[in-house]
């Protein structure tokens, strides 16, 4: 059952995913785009725990349980992002980062 | 597992139950009567920075998930002090008409982050670490946005966000390879496990670089003027003293515990960073004019001077650290206590504002120049025996060149850190701040911010009380 994909095969997805997300993050304007980019780097993460578990070490299930915990934790994170978002949408009238430049060096 | 057992985690179940008192007390009172949970909050914790200097049991939880020992207890305790001076000093700020709907949450979310300090430096695997770390982050960046309708909090709360959760996604991956090549997330296996095979060094390098983040070194560091600038002072403060002191204490445990088999590699990356770190900081701060910003980059250096105690991997190193993060918490919230003083009272953060000052509030200009002082390492107040402990240690382990970078980064240091002084006393001004009285609190805690930084010098037991819970490389 497990030999028919190898583990290579998710670890390139996921170190794809995780440098898109890298390079989304360093390139994009808008704020919302900028936390998904966070969200790709996230799940690259959680596909390497459960590729790692599944493959590696069935015998236990630590990289299962990390993976529900960063899921959980990452839920927390984009409400607090999204709720500044909005305050910054408030205060700027855009969530365009060009915009939101107010402190420089 | 008995409930005797869970005293272990005494420091966080008081903390936690703490957050939550204030949350049911703040709820009952009416409109009027918010400012009542000021005093409430800061007695409280109080008797919880007290409390947590009783005896404590020590030993695991959770299958080893949470341990304690002398050490993370001592830490602990210090940054309860830390926060209590924190607490103290932003009563002025808080009574102000703008907070008066929220200032329950300034202390909830400030207490929260504490929680999860305590659970980072107790942790004994990466899951709690993690956990840890999230839990001090997430309400910091909703701190720093505190005073929404300014744009410059706004700005510092994204900026906050956004960055540390890049560096916890950047660990996170980091902490994924770990898993995969050694199948376990807890410190001991993994330190018995951990070699140079390419995956680890490359799985130390993202774990690193995610720490590296939170303590702002460089070339990590970008965030931090901005969300400093942005954030109201006491906030700043509380970033600059707390979160840093706890962050140099997580990354100095994991680096002995964990990566100390390929010790001989990290070395070199922490004397890279170290040499960059201190300079750049020290450049930077030169050309500040906001005394935020510059009280921030003059953080980012004293970060460089920390990693000083963790290159020599010895039980000095640690010793240093510890002792240098406390001496830090005294003199930078002497620092930022009066620069909280003022701007609750006048609202004016820049340097340019403090000409003057001598002649009209004297003894907080005195205070002011005892916290550069030490945050510099002139002798007789305590930050000279902070930095003279961690030259020390790089010594023992033979790094000659990188502390002499170390002493003409903190002759550098002076120069900026004597401007301060030098408009206080020195430059003439057509408006100097007027003379004000501040309140009893604000006043008892900066008394013991100079307090602080005069007798931690001379205390020597304080240095071999550290010593005696340390512990260097086992190799």
């Amino acid at each position: 059952m497990t030999g028919t994909i190898p583990l290579q095969y998710f670890l390139v997805i996921s170190t794809l995913m995780f440098f898109i997300g890298i390079y989304g993050f360093l390139t994009r304007k808008n704020l919302i785009t900028m936390l998904m980019s966070i969200e790709l780097i996230l799940n690259s993460v959680n596909i390497n725990f459960v590729a790692f578990n599944k493959y590696l070490y069935p015998q236990n299930l630590q990289g299962h349980f990390f993976t529900l915990i960063i899921i959980a934790i990452a839920a927390a994170e984009a409400a607090v992002a999204i709720a500044i978002i909005i305050n910054i949408y408030r205060n700027f009238r855009s969530i365009d980062v060009d915009n939101v430049n107010e402190m420089k060096f | 597992m008995s409930i005797n057992d869970f005293l272990t985690m005494r420091h966080e179940l008081i903390l936690t139950s703490l957050v939550l008192l204030v949350l049911i007390i703040d709820l009952n009172l009416k409109k009027s009567q918010k400012n009542r949970i000021i005093p409430i909050t800061i007695s409280l914790f109080f008797i919880h920075t007290v409390v947590g200097f009783l005896p404590a049991q020590t030993g695991m939880l959770f299958g080893g998930m949470y341990h304690t020992d002398g050490l993370t207890i001592l830490m602990k305790n210090i940054l309860n002090v830390g926060v209590l001076i924190i607490l103290m000093q932003s009563v002025n700020w808080l009574k102000k008409e703008e907070n008066s709907e929220k200032i329950s949450e300034f202390f909830i979310l400030l207490l929260s982050t504490l929680v999860g300090m305590n659970f980072m430096i107790s942790s004994g695997d990466f899951l709690m670490l993690y956990l840890g770390l999230e839990l001090a982050t997430i309400p910091m960046a909703a701190l720093a946005a505190y005073t929404h309708h300014q744009t410059r909090s706004a700005e510092a709360g994204i900026k906050l966000i956004l960055s540390s959760a890049l560096s916890s996604g950047i660990l996170l991956f980091g902490l994924s390879l770990i898993y995969g090549s050694t199948g376990s997330i807890y410190f001991d296996t993994i330190g018995t496990l951990y070699s140079n095979a390419p995956m680890q060094v490359l799985a130390f390098i993202f774990f690193f670089t995610g720490m590296a983040f939170k303590i702002s070194l460089v070339p990590f560091h970008l965030w931090t003027a901005d969300v400093y600038e942005g954030s109201p002072v006491n906030v700043t403060s509380y970033f600059s003293v707390i979160s840093k002191g706890a962050s140099a204490f997580i990354l100095i445990m994991v680096m002995f515990t964990v990566f100390h088999s390929i010790a001989y590699l990290w070395k070199d990356i922490v004397y890279l960073i170290a040499v960059m770190t201190m300079t750049i900081g020290n450049l930077f701060a030169i050309r500040q004019k906001n005394m935020k910003r510059f009280l921030a980059f003059s953080s980012i250096a004293q970060a460089g001077f920390i990693l000083l105690g963790i290159i020599s991997g010895n039980q000095i190193g640690m010793t240093a650290t510890v002792y240098f993060v406390l001496v830090y918490i005294f003199s930078n919230l002497g620092a930022f206590g009066v620069v909280s003083a003022i701007s609750a009272k006048t609202g004016k953060e820049s340097m340019d504002d403090y000409d003057g000052l001598y002649a009209t509030n004297p003894k907080l200009t005195l205070l002011m120049m005892l916290s550069v002082f030490s945050l510099a390492g002139i002798p007789p107040v305590a930050g000279f025996f902070g930095k003279f402990f961690l030259f020390t240690s790089a010594a023992s382990g033979g790094y000659y060149w990188l502390i002499f970078i170390a002493v003409l980064n903190a002759t550098i240091s002076l120069y900026y850190y004597l401007l301060v002084v030098k408009a206080m006393f020195i430059n003439k001004s057509d408006s100097p701040i007027a003379f004000f009285k501040s309140d009893t609190i604000t006043r008892i805690s900066l008394m013991v911010c100079a307090i602080g930084i005069f007798v931690l010098g001379f205390w020597s037991q304080l240095y071999e009380f550290i010593n005696s819970f340390t512990f260097g490389i086992l190799n």
